[in-house]
């Protein structure tokens, strides 16, 4: 139990405090336009390390399996009919069907 | 004048909450996969659904928890909680300029911040639309939360997360979002490129540190900036076509 509390505890104190700091140091300021066109590209990055994170990896080794052709998938779904509720539920399923196979 | 702006506020609000919804349903089934994984690991169902609302921060609950089942101590969960999050570091940085008032109540309006919030509230040029992101998290808060009850107290009846293909949701999610934001070039080759450093530090990285610096791939904003004019046009464009 009190192992719990102490993950939860901490894990809850380091999101508010990352999340805090950008608004914080930065707040109600204008930026120059170098930095901002450097802010426009920050989610396109994030998120393209996030998915090849998720999907092209396996603990720290890289690795394909059922879950990236699933993630492709649910992409071509996406691209396709632009609903991320059928993107993520025709990931989830061919996942699952590859793997019971 | 107060009145309209605080309509604005409140409309602005409204449609987050409106456009939250796809979002709010496809992280309620990452949710429910994360209170089966979280009590698989060890934690009490009450521990898991706490955990999601005060933490509501998925990747980083993914990846704490992850470390416990594999029988890793509580401060390496937490760090590999906190490198996970380092992403919301230079998302904060770009939203805070957006942001009114003090210090404190800045620092409580970066809180709201989580990926899907963040990709959609940004204009296209820099700025945010603070109030559509608060009612888009605030969407995706209720089913975050919401999901982990049901995984967490019904889980064992839904079966292995893996064999139900619940782990791809969370990176199918992140793909949606991705693809809605890469709209130019240039957008492409920064997303690549972010992929590839990502990729090339997987192996040799705590988890978290391969995310974070994937970052410095936006980096090329600093030097190139030939269509600028034109993303910022199809930014104006789109504010303005409904969806």
């Amino acid at each position: 139990m009190s192992t719990s509390v102490a993950l939860i505890a901490g894990c809850a104190v380091v999101t508010a405090v990352i999340k805090a700091a950008g608004p914080v140091a930065l707040g109600g300021r204008e930026l120059p336009p170098q930095v901002t066109a450097m802010i426009v590209l920050l989610a396109p990055a994030l998120l393209a390390a996030l998915v090849a994170a998720a999907t092209l990896a396996d603990g720290d080794e890289l690795a394909v399996g059922a879950d990236t052709a699933g993630v492709a998938a649910g992409c071509l779904v996406y691209w396709r009919f632009e609903s991320i509720v059928a993107c993520v539920v025709v990931a989830a399923g061919v996942t699952a069907g590859l793997r019971a196979l | 004048m107060t009145d309209v702006r605080n309509e604005t506020a409140r409309d602005a609000f409204r449609r987050g909450v409106r456009e939250g919804l796809p979002f709010a349903v496809a992280g309620g089934l990452l949710a429910l996969s994360f209170g089966v994984v979280a009590v698989d690991a060890g934690l009490s169902a009450v521990a898991a659904i706490v955990m999601s609302a005060i933490v509501f921060a998925g990747s980083a609950q993914f990846a704490a928890i992850a470390i416990v089942a594999g029988g890793g101590s509580i401060g390496a969960a937490v760090a590999a909680a906190a490198l996970m999050n380092s992403r919301f570091l230079p998302m904060g940085a770009a939203f805070g300029p957006s942001l009114p008032g003090g210090p404190l109540s800045r620092a409580l309006q970066g809180q709201p911040v989580v990926d899907a919030s963040w990709a959609t509230a940004g204009r296209g040029d820099g700025t945010f639309d603070r109030w559509l992101l608060f009612g888009m998290s605030a969407m995706q808060y209720v089913t975050w939360v919401t999901g982990t009850v049901i995984g967490a107290i019904w889980g064992e009846a839904l079966g292995d997360p893996e064999t139900l293909g619940l782990d791809a949701v969370y990176p199918a999610f992140f793909a949606a979002l991705l693809l809605s934001e890469v709209r130019s070039g240039r957008a492409l080759s920064v997303a690549a490129l972010g992929a590839l450093i990502a990729l090339a530090l997987i192996p040799s990285t705590p988890a978290g540190v391969p995310v974070l610096a994937a970052s410095a791939a936006a980096l090329v904003g600093l030097f190139r900036r030939d269509d600028d004019r034109g993303e910022r046009l199809r930014a104006e464009a789109r504010a303005e076509s409904p969806r």
